[in-house]
């Protein structure tokens, strides 16, 4: 059944994501996209995060979405033809295999598959993914996690400064 | 045998039979709310105005929102020939569907035993619960802005874009104001919030039993953001700017009709009772209360709405630029200070 639920999301999260690259219409590619986003937390769900799967949402289905609309809105761009250019294409299309080669080789004789993290199952029933996922992230990777917040502010201040010098 | 919990591995026939009971019930009575919520509405206003409000259909205009509804439906359904049509059908639809999802993890009663399980008075308790909340209304914004952008009509788009903008500024602070009640109760789940509030009031075990440790009275400043927050985020006036009937015609709305355009007051009464719900459970106890736990959260969430009604009758709408400056100047460094001073108490 779970198997089942699965395959059909996977089904539709690749489907959308094929729609993302071939709609000619930004905003139609962006809906898909969002479906894509929604299929991934869907899969968060049935691997046990729930945490990950409404963060997922929260970010990038809700607030990126939402400004990639936005831009689109004001950029106009919906009118305009996209221009196609078939070196484009073969580019993407030979950096996907590659990523493909890439992820199948890790999957099959890296190192990383097989770790046990600490987000067993018996302890996510005694804890909850959250309090786990909030203890390693205040306890052990506290500093990764304050590097990444700066490094976010920095990218706010840099858009702003930016944006300002435009206006 | 100690009754334990109902679930799909110890009874799957009674599980699915009792899930199924529980989202019909659930689901009839948030419609049937939708569609009294209007007839609600249209009769309080009027009193407050001096009218009468809807009479003529049956005792007291009570058939009102059938009549209302059988019109509509028998609508011509217009598709502007220059829309976008793929996502002019699915908008309607986008604002609708993550307005009723939501109602699913709203605990509404007590649990109860019922042939030896342990039946939870909540369609789904997730641990993340409030989280999931969040998601859905970022979500029901698409509807909007999908709605403002395919109709190619100035006057939706401006309405699109201006619910964007306005959504983004105000789920910051929303989400915000929530992580000081979190604070309190160390748990995302609705179910886990209401047994919080269940306690003696901050406490102090010597105050009367009947009072309870509810969130309002802990989170005075929290309670207030979250509501002004909600209005902001379901379009209600006075911050109602994507629809302005003076300025946009109908906003995001204007190239609707029949069915679509009624999906969207669906959506909107829909947005109304859930987070009259939402608020009820985070901040007014949940189902707790003096009556049987199904009638003490309709009391509240109906209060809520004509409290939301009782606004939209007295209040103008605001300007966008002091929309904005309420939103990202005042409300969110109002709601950081909130979680400073929680933290503060709660280090004490």
């Amino acid at each position: 059944m779970e198997i089942l639920f699965f395959l059909f999301v996977a089904f539709v999260a690749v489907g959308s994501g094929i729609f993302v690259v071939t709609c000619k219409n930004p905003v139609n590619s962006a809906i898909a996209l969002v479906n894509t986003f929604f299929c991934l937390a869907t899969c968060y769900v049935l691997l046990d995060a729930p945490f990950m799967a409404a963060i997922q949402l929260i970010v990038y289905a809700g607030a990126i979405m939402v400004l990639i609309i936005f831009v689109i809105m004001l950029l106009n761009i919906g009118t305009v033809d996209v221009v196609k250019s078939s070196h484009a294409v073969a580019g993407g299309a030979l950096m996907a295999v590659l990523i493909g080669i890439q992820a199948l080789y890790m999957l099959n004789r890296g190192e990383v598959a097989n770790l046990d993290g600490p987000m067993t199952e018996s302890a996510l029933r005694e804890f909850g993914h959250t309090e786990l996922l909030a203890r390693s992230l205040f306890t052990e990777f506290l500093l990764p996690f304050e590097v990444t917040s700066i490094l976010l502010l920095v990218a706010i201040v840099g858009a702003v400064v930016l944006a300002k010098r435009e206006v | 045998m100690t009754p334990e919990l109902l679930s799909l591995s110890n009874a799957p026939g009674m599980f699915v039979a009792v899930m199924l009971v529980k989202i019909l019930a659930v689901f009839g009575v948030v419609m049937l709310m939708i569609a009294y919520a209007t007839w609600l509405e249209r009769k309080l206003i009027g009193h407050m105005q001096t009218r009468l409000g809807p009479t003529m259909t049956g005792p007291c205009g009570l058939l009102q929102p059938i009549a209302d509804g059988l019109k509509l439906f028998f609508k011509e359904d217009i598709i502007p020939a220059q829309a976008s049509k793929f996502s002019f059908v699915l908008a309607p639809m986008m604002m609708v569907v993550p307005a009723l999802v939501t109602i699913a993890i709203i605990p509404f009663g007590p649990d109860i035993t019922l042939l030896g399980y342990i039946v939870p008075m909540q369609i789904s308790d997730l641990n993340v619960g409030i989280l999931f909340i969040l998601a859905m209304a970022g979500l029901g914004v698409y509807g909007v802005v999908l709605a403002g952008w395919s109709s190619n009509s100035k006057y939706a788009l401006l309405g699109g874009i201006r619910s964007t903008a306005q959504v983004i500024s105000y789920e910051l602070a929303a989400g915000m104001v929530i992580v000081a009640i979190f604070m309190l109760s160390g748990t995302l789940s609705m179910r886990g919030l209401v047994a919080a509030q269940q306690g003696p009031l901050w406490g102090i075990t010597s105050l009367p039993s009947w009072i309870h440790n509810w969130y309002i009275f802990s989170q005075p400043l929290a309670f207030g953001i979250f509501v002004i927050c909600s209005l902001a985020e379901i379009n209600r006036t006075p911050f109602d700017l994507p629809e302005a009937e003076t300025e946009l015609v109908s906003g995001f709305a204007t190239e609707y009709s029949s069915m679509k355009y009624a999906l969207f007051f669906m959506a909107e009464y829909a947005n109304m009772i859930v987070l009259s719900a939402v608020i009820s459970t985070l901040f007014l106890g949940g189902w707790d209360g003096p009556f049987w736990g199904v009638v003490n959260i309709l009391i509240k969430v109906v209060c809520f709405m004509m409290f939301f009604m009782w606004i939209r009758a007295t209040w103008p709408r605001v300007r966008y630029d002091q929309l904005m400056y309420l939103g990202w100047k005042i409300f969110i460094p109002l709601a950081l200070l909130n979680i400073v001073v929680t933290g503060f108490f709660i280090l004490l």
